[in-house]
């Protein structure tokens, strides 16, 4: 199990572009469905439980805005009537008047509040989404180590981004939504049955059999946007492969095959994102057709009544309206299931994430290390990785006296990184026992453990930010001496400081440090933490053995006086250990110094020729 | 990404121009809806209509919603089809456009950029070029085409009453782009910013617990979590602002065409009484097609920055000029003079950098001699390699195979004499076979024979003989279910299994354990007869046979010769030598 090969995937399921009020109807993808929509719905809304008032405040709003909207066209009717009335001989302007001011009233309020339920909601939306993020981050500080050898960062980053965003979305346009959808709906419903029955009848009638229509063709689609996303995979697959070995690809000329795999899919997306793209494209006629269809019925339908004299002309006009306020939430609504759904599959996967195990508490240990003099025991300590079938380390025993070196070698797998894993209780072992002057680590909070240790690894791990905050780090109190003084001891400090921005040069994309140096930045890190003991992990495994010598120097200068632990593929870097243990299979086949073992003249004293040798 | 529209062939703009000329007949039909309610209401107002007129203008009415309804479709199958082949254009152009580059440009651009640039920023044109013709082209044409029925009424109220609306959405449209387009914009880099962050947290979890620093990243997450809601919740508290008001302007022009209307009834003379009246219930819905196209031009102009930014990043790609050009050499006649590979004075530079990356590089090698490279990280000596199968392109100087330079070469000829071996094996996905027996074989035979053959000699065949597919086993995309190990030596039997004239191995062995390293240098010796050797290495065991060693010190050659010649006269070789080996062992 190497703990050394990070891997990013790419994240491969389709990015949540930011779009300014996009996301309605157009783009399409398939609807991810969750486990358990219920139970997902349920637990979303007892995490947005503390924003509850706003959320309460903006469905009222949104309902009340949407009973304003309601009153308007009633007496925009009985405006008409007043004009209707007054065609014989004259206007009674004072009643269009009351009317009219009553009207841009019912009109301003209702804009208003519209404006305020949106207000909240997008307030809800981002606190609950800011929330959900910090606590995903604070989670991946909770789980333990191996959780991250199961699954891939790619998705965990997912989950931070793309999944809190899918959730934030469904809040903002979804939740309140269907306050005032549903109250649009069956106000203007009941308004017009009010009105009058038959035309509300036949208005409705024909509403719904354009709505049917619709569902009908959101229902087809389905199938082809799941046939584009596959053939979208594919292509995503093929070309991330083609790209990637590029230079394999144009030297053994594989161009050709590459081409012809590439235009195979390419045709199927082609049909597949065609036949998706004009289905669902064809929500907007549907949508428009619905619409035209309720005008038409109520036009010829009131036509007719008012013909006979049994409506007034001013019904039309209010009915014209509400067939609009009653077909509107119909679009709304053959959204809003998937809206839904989506929210609820992302929001799952951000709760499956915040549910995963823990390592243990440990506020009720109270042993507490100080003053650490350097003693490490390790006593028939056995250990196997979480589902593996056999130990990868087998009742391995070994100690350090303070201020001790002790390597590790052997060939990869034979279990030397678990060893610190161990040590620093990335790991729990369930045999044996492992001491820090004569106490059991494990009666120890992690936290104190990790205090004790210096730790350079062979993946130099720097991040975005200035050569200063990436030596000082998560250390408080550190002053420029300090940094300086470290980096001279580490071989660093003349190279910084010819650098345009010295130790406040950023490092990024634009810096261009040599694995060497990025590997001193690492063990000037080390030194400012000044632990009692120190970690080295394949530390100058991934430079070449010239740039090693000066890293060697800085590893000289950390390890002075302190318990080292050093693990190594390359044999010259740790000959001068004062114990060398020979690690095969989890099992310590060899210890001693390196004259002892040369002269055992075993696998060690093997190990150390063959680097030398010569194939004949 | 107007620009890139350049990009669409022919037969899609035809179509695009026919959809949008269908958009015109239905923009009349959507239009034409109202002026039959309009034909209804006079009917019902004047005397001596019959139920019957009714009847026949509802059926007109219906029939044009139903023709309305058919445009439509047909424009939607249209457009759609426009982006998909638009679509597929852009992503046949990019991989031919990638499949030219060469490390340089690949490396610019970044493998990982490459695959968006070709996916989801495709698909992002797609959507939106389908979108542009469905609503983008009927909004205008259906907002000016209504105003002007309004307008044209000749009642010169109601026109003002038109021009205050519209002077009011273009105030509101200009808000919103001017103070919420720049914080959408901004998204992107906070959202990178936190997946920058967490990324680098998740990377390091090993060094985050180490140091105690959990406290540290979740502030430092905290910090850019922070700006992004703040920005987020600015951007949509003002994009908000749209739709109410928006709204209110419809309903406004609503009420003023009323009012309107009743003041300039109450003047008319009894026969305009009727007509004024019929016009003001369709104005109304007029006033409502123009909101809601407006409403529509928003949301396309507000999607715009994001897709011209996906347009850029494609036309980035296809517009790059590749470095490398195809010479015109298929074959050379066997020469016994030339040298197998010849560098002359060759000097490497990067397009924007500053320094030679190479420098003043000469040497030869003649056929069937290994040659070997060696030198600090960073000093070049995998970059010459990849000069020999012409990845990089020389900036000066030339590189030699056979006498005649790579850039007079046609590329697959060039390549066609390599066996090449990179530092990170790569396995694509499908079987062991596929990936041995890759790409144009040389022209040589198949057979289990040869499979077997470049097996072995790769030290990996009693591997494949122990899984039940033997050379049919499958590989996962990557190679994930090999071992690194696994992966070097199927990497080298391709290139053993290709009979090169050339063998290139840029630094192949290092992944290797010593004893696999030694074991397959030895018979790759007695297999790679006459065929021309390179290697590029870090240990001194590897290469300290090769018939010449070139020591590479920051870029130029600090040292030439075999490896007793070097240890004796080269300091940077005895330094390197020193490192890995002490003093007696090297004399032994």
């Amino acid at each position: 199990m190497s703990q050394k090969e990070y891997k990013i995937d790419d994240d491969t399921r389709v990015r949540n572009q930011p779009q300014m009020g996009g996301g309605r109807g157009g783009i399409g993808r398939p609807v991810e469905k969750p486990k358990n929509f219920k139970k997902t719905w349920g637990r979303l809304l007892a995490y947005s439980r503390t924003e509850r008032v706003p959320m309460i405040a903006s469905f009222l709003g949104a309902s009340a805005g949407a009973v304003l909207s309601l009153i308007g066209p009633m007496r925009l009717a009985k405006v008409v009537d007043v004009i209707e009335k007054g065609m014989a001989d004259s206007i009674d302007f004072g009643a269009i008047g009351v009317l009219v001011n009553g009207l841009i009233a019912i009109y301003g309020v209702s804009a208003l509040l519209n404006y305020f339920q949106n207000f909240f909601m997008t307030g809800v939306a981002q606190t609950i989404s800011k929330r959900m993020r910090r606590h995903v981050v604070e989670k991946i500080n909770r789980v333990p180590i191996n959780y991250f050898n199961k699954v891939s960062y790619g998705d965990i980053l997912s989950r931070v981004t793309n999944d809190v965003d899918g959730v934030s979305q469904a809040l903002n346009q979804g939740v309140a939504s269907i306050g005032s959808s549903v109250t649009l709906f069956f106000g203007s419903l009941a308004m017009m049955m009010i009105t009058n029955i038959w035309m509300a009848l036949v208005a409705v009638g024909v509403t719904l059999i354009g709505f049917f229509f619709m569902t009908l063709t959101i229902r087809a689609s389905r199938q082809y946007f799941v046939s584009q996303q596959r053939d979208l995979g594919d292509m995503n697959g093929h070309v991330e492969e083609i790209y990637a070995g590029h230079n394999i690809v144009r030297a053994y000329n594989g161009e050709k095959n590459a081409r012809l795999a590439f235009d195979r899919i390419n045709d199927r997306l082609k049909t597949s994102a065609f036949k998706s793209q004009a289905l669902s494209s064809m929500m907007m006629p549907m949508m428009f057709f619905m619409g035209n269809l309720g005008f038409v019925a109520v036009s010829i339908m009131g036509g007719v009544l008012a013909f006979r004299g049994r409506i007034p002309f001013s019904t039309i006009v209010a009915f014209m309206m509400y067939i609009r306020l009653f077909s509107h939430p119909l679009q709304d609504f053959a959204q809003v299931a998937t809206r839904l759904q989506s929210a609820a599959a992302a929001s799952e996967r951000v709760f499956e994430f915040l549910e995963e195990e823990e390592v243990e508490d440990e506020r009720g240990k109270t042993k507490r290390l100080k003053d650490v003099k350097g003693q490490l025991e390790f006593r028939n300590v056995r250990f196997r990785y979480e589902g593996m079938d056999e130990d990868v380390i087998h009742d391995f025993t070994a100690w350090a006296k303070p201020g001790q070196k002790i390597a590790i070698v052997g060939p990869t797998g034979a279990g030397k990184t678990t060893m610190v894993n161990l040590l620093m209780r990335f790991y729990e072992i369930e045999h044996g026992l492992i001491t820090i002057d004569g106490i059991n680590i494990q009666d120890l909070t992690r936290e104190n453990v990790r205090e004790q240790f210096c730790m350079v690894l062979q993946d130099t791990w720097l991040f975005e930010g200035t050569i200063r905050e990436n030596i000082v780090y998560s250390k408080d109190h550190v002053s420029d001496e300090d940094v300086i003084r470290a980096c001279e001891a580490v071989g660093l400090h003349h190279f910084i400081e010819t650098l345009p921005h010295g130790y406040d040069t950023l490092l990024g994309d634009e810096t261009n440090l040599s694995a060497g140096q990025k590997q001193q930045i690492t063990i000037a890190r080390a030194m400012i933490e000044n632990a009692p003991m120190l970690i080295l992990d394949e530390a100058t495994s991934s430079i070449d053995t010239r740039t090693e010598l000066n890293i060697q120097r800085a590893l000289d200068q950390l390890m002075g006086g302190r318990t080292s632990i050093i693990i190594a593929h390359r044999l010259s870097t740790i000959k001068n250990a004062d114990v060398i243990l020979v690690m095969q299979e989890g099992h310590i086949i060899e210890r001693g110094s390196h004259d002892e073992l040369m002269a055992l003249n075993g696998f060690y004293a093997g190990l150390y020729n063959s680097q030398f040798e010569t194939a004949a | 990404m107007i620009k890139t529209f350049k990009y669409m062939r022919r037969q899609d703009w035809v179509l695009a121009f026919f959809a949008s000329l269908l958009t015109v007949l239905r923009v009349y039909f959507e239009l034409k809806i109202p002026e039959f309610m309009k034909r209804v209401t006079e009917l019902i107002m004047t005397d001596g209509s019959t139920l019957r007129d009714i009847w026949t203008t509802g059926g007109w009415m219906l029939l044009t919603a139903v023709g309305n309804l058919a445009v439509m479709i047909v424009v939607s199958v249209m457009s759609a089809r426009v982006g998909a082949c638009f679509a597929t254009r852009l992503r046949i152009l990019q991989f031919e456009r990638v499949s030219s580059f060469s490390m340089e440009e690949i490396n610019r651009f970044s493998t990982a950029s490459l695959i968006t640039r070709s996916t989801n920023d495709v698909s992002q044109i797609q959507i939106y070029t389908a979108m542009l013709i469905r609503i983008m082209i009927p909004a205008p044409i259906t907002a000016i085409w209504a105003i002007t029925k309004i307008t044209s009424q000749g009642q010169i109220q109601w026109s003002i009453a038109m021009s205050i609306a519209v002077a009011f959405l273009l105030v509101i449209i200009f808000v919103i782009f001017k103070y919420a387009m720049p914080r959408f914009r901004r998204i992107q880099t906070l959202t990178d910013n936190i997946n920058r962050i967490t990324r680098e947290h998740l990377l390091g979890i090993r060094v985050v617990k180490a140091y105690n620093a959990e406290p540290y990243q979740e502030a430092k997450f905290e910090e850019a979590n922070e700006a992004l809601t703040h920005n987020n919740l600015t951007a949509h508290r003002i994009m908000m602002i749209q739709g109410p008001s928006m709204g209110l302007v419809m309903n406004g022009l609503s009420i003023a065409i009323y009012w309107i209307g009743a003041a300039l009834i109450e003047a008319a003379g009894a026969r305009e009484k009727i007509l004024l009246f019929s016009s003001m219930v369709v104005f109304m819905n007029y006033a409502m097609q123009i909101v809601m196209s407006f409403m529509r031009m928003t949301m396309l102009f507000s999607m715009a920055p994001r897709v011209a930014v996906s347009a850029n990043r494609i036309r980035e790609v296809i517009e790059t000029e590749p470095a490398i050009r195809d010479g015109l050499v298929e074959e050379v006649p066997v020469s016994t003079t030339a040298a197998a590979i010849e560098f002359r004075n060759v000097c490497l530079r990067y397009p924007d950098g500053a320094n030679y990356v190479l420098k003043d590089i000469s040497f030869h090698a003649d056929k069937g001699e290994t040659i070997a490279f060696i030198g600090a990280t960073g000093s070049g000596k995998s970059t010459l390699l990849n000069l020999i199968p012409r990845f990089y392109e020389a900036t000066e100087g030339e590189v030699l195979i056979n006498g005649v330079n790579v850039k007079e070469y046609k590329q697959h000829a060039l390549r066609r004499k390599f066996g090449y071996v990179p530092q990170t094996a790569f396995l694509f996905s499908g079987t062991l076979e596929d990936n041995i027996d890759y790409g144009d074989r040389n022209g040589g035979e198949k057979s289990t024979v040869t499979l077997d053959d470049a097996a072995s000699v790769a030290q990996i065949k009693d591997f494949i003989e122990t899984l039940p597919e033997g050379y049919g086993a499958p590989v996962a995309r990557g190679g994930t279910n090999y071992s690194g190990g696994q992966k070097q030596r199927l990497s080298i039997a391709r290139a053993v299994h290709r009979q090169p004239e050339i063998y290139l191995f840029d630094d192949a062995f290092s992944a290797l354990d010593y004893r696999t390293d030694r074991a397959l240098r030895r018979t790759l010796k007695s297999k790679m007869e006459g065929a021309t050797t390179v290697i590029v290495a870090q240990r001194i065991g590897t290469i300290r046979d090769a018939d010449k060693i070139l020591v590479l010190d920051e870029g130029t050659i600090g040292g030439t010769g075999t490896h007793a010649e070097l240890m004796a006269n080269c300091r940077v070789y005895q330094e390197i030598a020193l490192s890995q080996l002490s003093m007696e062992e090297l004399v032994s």
